[in-house]
């Protein structure tokens, strides 16, 4: 096997990887409930995705300024995305939002399994009002 | 083909991060989501000059993710004590 067509393979395995984590990474920061829940998913783009896509990049890299070039970039990402998070954590938590308890989860959970269990009971009456109303 | 598909999937994740900057319902997942669309620029430009085979798009990458970070503390900062300037009085927190 040539060394092109290694680091052809190890570049697609890491770019896939990289892509995944940055897309539920995203996707938790659209589902999680509140900021610090989402600062999970932002920190798991930061690290995870940005990280395994810029080392698959390292891999086609032409020449050695590249692969530093990138490697800088992947250094500096790794400084500041918790500089930020903690920043961002402090001012959330100073501007009066707490962190969630397990018991808020519990309620926010089942409530929302009650609404899903009405809106199927709710559509299963409609339905059956449809077919009466169809038969008279 | 590799690197398009890249590009692909950080432009998705790109509006997925933009879609929780406009519903956000705290200016603080706003400014989490402007966040991380800006980490997300900086790997699609990368991608971008490896797609055009112009590596030298790296620099710009770079000096996007010092901009980036700057312009999210100083927002954070912003948005937590109403000001840019030094602490004044008997609001003594300091910096962010």
């Amino acid at each position: 096997m040539q060394w092109d067509q290694i680091a052809d393979v190890l570049s697609w395995i890491f770019i896939s990887g990289g892509a995944f984590f940055a897309l539920t990474g995203t996707l938790g920061i659209i589902r999680f409930p509140d900021v610090f829940t989402r600062m999970h998913g932002a920190g798991m783009v930061d690290t995870m995705g940005i990280g395994l896509i810029l080392v698959g990049l390292m891999f086609q890299s032409p020449d050695a300024i590249t692969v530093i070039k990138l490697g800088l970039i992947l250094v500096f990402i790794f400084f500041t995305s918790p500089t930020t998070c903690y920043a961002l954590a402090r001012a959330s938590l100073a501007a009066g939002f707490m962190p969630m308890k397990p018991r808020q989860i519990e309620i926010m959970t089942t409530q929302h399994k009650d609404v899903v269990v009405e809106k199927k009971a709710a559509k299963k009456k409609s339905k059956d009002k449809e077919t009466k109303s169809s038969k008279t | 083909m590799m690197f398009a598909a890249a590009a692909l999937a950080v432009l998705i994740a790109l509006g997925l991060a933009m879609v929780r900057a406009c519903i956000g319902p705290t200016v603080f997942d706003r400014i989490l989501a402007i966040n991380t669309a800006g980490t997300l620029t900086v790997v699609l430009i990368s991608v971008y000059g490896f797609l055009t085979e112009r590596p030298e798009f790296l620099d710009i990458a770079l000096l996007y993710a010092l901009i980036n970070f700057i312009g999210t503390i100083a927002v954070t900062k912003y948005v937590s004590y109403e000001g840019l300037g030094y602490p004044v009085g008997d609001h003594d927190d300091g910096d962010v």
